[in-house]
């Protein structure tokens, strides 16, 4: 669905079946109304991703006119994955073919779920090729140990765990997933592990039991969801992700942030220094997130695939962030695009602050 | 601080005084006579003064057992519990671990042999009553660490001896370096650093100069001033020089005892005349005693407090009122900022507290904002800090998901000027403006103008301090 999303700009046209409440006035006056399922295109004005249910839901004026609607009324398009639709593009550019490839290709497929937890705080997440989504936040008070006294504190951590595990079995589908990540400081993570699978032999719960083999404990330093990011980088998880997309992006990140540090040079983000970079042939890796294609307007779409070609054309990397993605949501923070270089260019940043000086003397 | 200055003898002065804090806490019920703090406050400090104690240091450098010895030595910790100590501490193998399990108190710690939570004690000298935080060392746990060195206005730095330790605990992985720092930004201006485990090399005065000579630079850089870091030889596990020194050890030093030099600590100022604020550090159901409601626990950041009065929980605005108050295991009518306490509140639901909330004044609440403007120091960190740099920010217990949203200015380190506006990134060790808004939700803060205490924030990434800095301003929202 998340392609979907990605796929679908405004401006499209939208073939798909979906259900309408059809409103009839009879002669006598009296309103009768009844839902029909009609086959409708639209062409696509508003486009609304749900990420808990898979849903998308995409609004948009009716281009097809038949016995129950009229063409220019407004209708909604709810998708969900296994629902045929038809898309119709004015232009398909190289990114989108390239999203339907990835989309059709079935091995890149690796769901992992992951807890990441410290004490009194948990966040069960579901990472999938495109996203993450937080599937629960735990939040549950324990008390401090005090003199004398570690009961209020044991008995707080037990019924933290509890919800943990709860939360485990009500989101995480065993079948679908092939990881389960339990990830905290400390030996929370080691508590729990102990916790679940005492409470799972005691309960009789088989969903829990055959699946013990697939909890995986890692270090991670806060049960934050931004502690997500150091867990898949972690090597061991590396190693059973290294071929997904999300476990490049996020080498890829660390990757441009070391290089931010050791040779500032070549490393820039923002468009405009990328652009300049871009212009001297100087990008080795190009990171950009998918937020910038979903703009509305073709120009900026444009001028984004535009350089994503040129970098191509020199035999550079390109690699597209899901903004659904931990790492994703930190690169949009950093403009949306950002760039590692072949060979350092140390200008770049003199002439901007030369711009700049020059903006301030107009104004001054 | 004028408050505290005025003569007790120059009744005017006394009055003006009064009317003052009365302005402050205007919501008295009428069963309790008033009490008038201020002067309940001087009488008690001409008594004893009452200091908040953090212990810090690398893990395994020995801060509980020498805790643990000094709470044992000092008559705080009876016979017969130390003999049960010692005994099961032997059972499972960890006989030196016995005057650690006086702090260590959870299974899980004492099965581990390492601290993972603070622990709170509180012992006295001969002219200071002090509250002792144990905070713990591993490098997981120093969001517990924060929370207690938050509470804090002196410490110890703990230092291993050991060939080979001191210097795992020195290095850029050490948490020696990182705790030094973090407490110096959380306000901490007087030290005590104490070589422990000396009687592993044979109290040797070559190993003690060559750890000092090597700790002293990176202190002074850190921002301790020379004449307020002392250096203590001793020994937790044998309890050489706690107390008194045995003869024919340590001959090469004369200088004071470890209990003679945390006598000498001076109490700072208190923030007695600003509105009440507590920061709450932990809280559970059911109240001192045999008394009903919800207990909390944590500091005086500012302002006064006794029984009866309201106070207003932040975020939320629920109000409760205090219906009993414990400081140091004494039930007591009133407490005052710079003390840590237990609070009994009634009024009010469980679900409005969380850790990190504040209690105050219903005067003068705490603003709650999701957006800050603060002046950071950027730590050793690996890589720089840019726009969009997700952290996770500490303030006292609190500890809530953050992002850097803009780097607003560099700043010079001595002179405080702008060096460069709009910066790509921060390097290590540089000082900066920088903007953060908070993910989740929004928190109270306060500037550090308005608040010292709540001023203060850490920035972590990673298991790791990335930078600490004070609030400039807050946005309303």
């Amino acid at each position: 669905m998340w392609h979907v999303y990605n796929l679908i700009s405004i401006g499209d046209q939208l073939k798909a079946s979906t259900i309408r409440r059809v409103q009839n006035e009879s002669s006598t006056g009296t309103v009768d109304s009844q839902r029909v399922r009609l086959t409708l295109t639209i062409t696509v004005e508003n486009i609304d991703f749900d990420p808990q249910g898979g849903l998308l839901r995409i609004r948009g004026r009716i281009i097809s006119e038949n016995r129950y609607v009229k063409m220019g009324t407004y209708h909604t398009i709810e998708l969900e994955s296994n629902r045929n639709f038809t898309l119709i593009k004015p232009e398909w550019d190289i990114i989108a073919l390239e999203r339907v490839n990835e989309a059709c290709d079935v091995t890149k497929q690796a769901d992992v779920a992951a807890v990441v937890l410290h004490e009194g705080l948990a966040n069960v997440c579901l990472v999938t090729q495109n996203m993450t989504i937080v599937r629960q936040r735990i939040e549950h008070p324990i008390p401090r140990k005090r003199k004398g006294s570690v009961t209020n504190y044991e008995k707080g951590l037990q019924k933290f765990f509890d919800q943990v595990m709860q939360s485990i079995m009500r989101h995480i589908n065993f079948e679908i997933v092939k990881v389960v990540i339990l990830a905290s400081p400390g030996f929370v993570k080691d508590q729990c592990f102990e916790y679940i699978f005492a409470e799972a032999v005691k309960q009789d719960i088989r969903q829990l039991i055959e699946n013990k083999s697939k909890f995986v404990l890692i270090h991670c330093s806060s049960g934050h969801k931004h502690a997500l990011q150091e867990v898949l980088q972690d090597p061991s998880i590396q190693k059973q992700l290294s071929d997904t997309k999300y476990a490049q992006e996020v080498l890829t990140l660390e990757r441009f942030f070391k290089m931010l540090n050791d040779e500032p040079d070549r490393a820039y983000y923002g468009w405009d220094h990328v652009r300049k970079a871009g212009e001297r042939g100087a990008i080795g890796t190009l990171l950009l997130s998918d937020e910038l294609f979903r703009a509305a307007d073709i120009p900026t779409r444009k001028k984004y695939i535009k350089l994503v070609e040129s970098v191509r054309a020199i035999g550079g990397k390109v690699l597209i962030f899901s903004s659904l993605h931990v790492s994703g949501e930190q690169l949009n923070q950093l403009t949306g695009v950002a760039a590692i270089l072949n060979f350092p260019l140390p200008d770049i940043e003199e002439e901007e602050e030369e711009e700049e000086n020059g903006q301030e003397a107009v104004v001054e | 601080m004028e408050a505290l200055n005025f003569d007790l003898e120059n009744t005017s002065s006394s009055k003006k005084v009064v009317i003052q804090e009365s302005k402050l806490s205007p919501k008295i019920s009428s069963k309790h006579k008033r009490i008038n703090v201020l002067e309940e406050y001087k009488k008690r400090s001409t008594n004893k003064v009452a200091l908040n104690l953090v212990v810090v240091g690398h893990v395994d450098a020995g801060k509980s057992t020498l805790m643990g010895h000094l709470l044992y030595l000092l008559g705080e910790v009876n016979e017969k519990t130390m003999k049960k100590y010692e005994r099961d501490s032997s059972k499972i193998g960890k006989s030196s671990f016995a005057y650690a399990w006086v702090l260590d108190e959870t299974g899980e710690e004492r099965s581990r042999g390492i601290t993972m939570d603070v622990a709170i004690n509180k012992f006295e000298t001969e002219h200071r009553r002090f509250t002792l935080l144990d905070a713990p060392g591993h490098r997981d746990f120093i969001p517990n660490m924060i929370s207690g060195a938050a509470q804090a206005d002196v410490a110890i730095l703990v230092v291993d001896a050991t060939t080979g330790e001191f210097e795992a605990g020195f290095e850029a992985n050490g948490q020696t370096k990182e705790h030094a720092l973090l407490i110096r930004s959380l306000g901490v201006q007087q030290l005590i650093v104490t070589i422990n485990k000396l009687d592993v090399v044979n109290w040797s005065q070559d190993r003690y100069n060559e750890i000092i000579t090597k700790l002293n630079p990176f202190l002074n850089q850190a921002g301790f001033k020379k004449d307020k870091v002392v250096y203590i030889p001793c020994s937790g596990l044998t309890g050489e020089n706690l107390l008194k020194r045995s003869q024919n050890i340590l001959e090469w030093y004369s200088g004071p005892t470890l209990i003679q030099q945390i006598d000498k600590f001076e109490p700072p100022t208190r923030l007695l005349d600003k509105p009440f604020r507590l920061s709450v550090s932990d809280f559970f159901k059911g109240g001192i005693g045999s008394m009903g409601g919800i207990t909390v626990a944590g500091k005086i950041e500012a302002g006064t407090i006794q029984i009866g009065e309201n106070v207003m929980v932040v975020p939320g605005g629920e109000q409760g009122v205090v219906k009993g108050l414990e400081t140091n295991d004494e039930s007591s009518k009133w407490a005052a900022a710079g003390d840590s306490i237990l609070m009994t509140l009634t009024g009010l639901d469980i679900i409005q507290l969380k850790v990190g909330s504040i209690l105050c004044s219903v005067s003068h609440p705490v603003p709650v904002t999701s957006h800050i403007l603060a002046q950071i120091i950027v730590f050793d960190v690996k890589v720089p800090i840019t726009k969009g740099f997700p952290v996770i920010l500490h303030r006292q217990s609190l500890n809530e998901p953050a992002t850097i949203t803009k780097l607003v200015a560099i700043l010079d380190k001595s002179t405080g000027e702008i060096m460069k506006k709009n910066p790509r990134c921060l390097p290590k060790v540089s000082s900066a403006i920088v903007e953060i808004k908070l993910n989740n939700r929004p928190i109270p803060l306060e500037t550090y103008k308005e608040n010292k205490e709540l001023g203060r924030i850490m920035l972590r990434k990673g298991g790791e301090t990335v930078a600490a800095g004070i609030i400039i301003d807050v946005s309303k929202s």
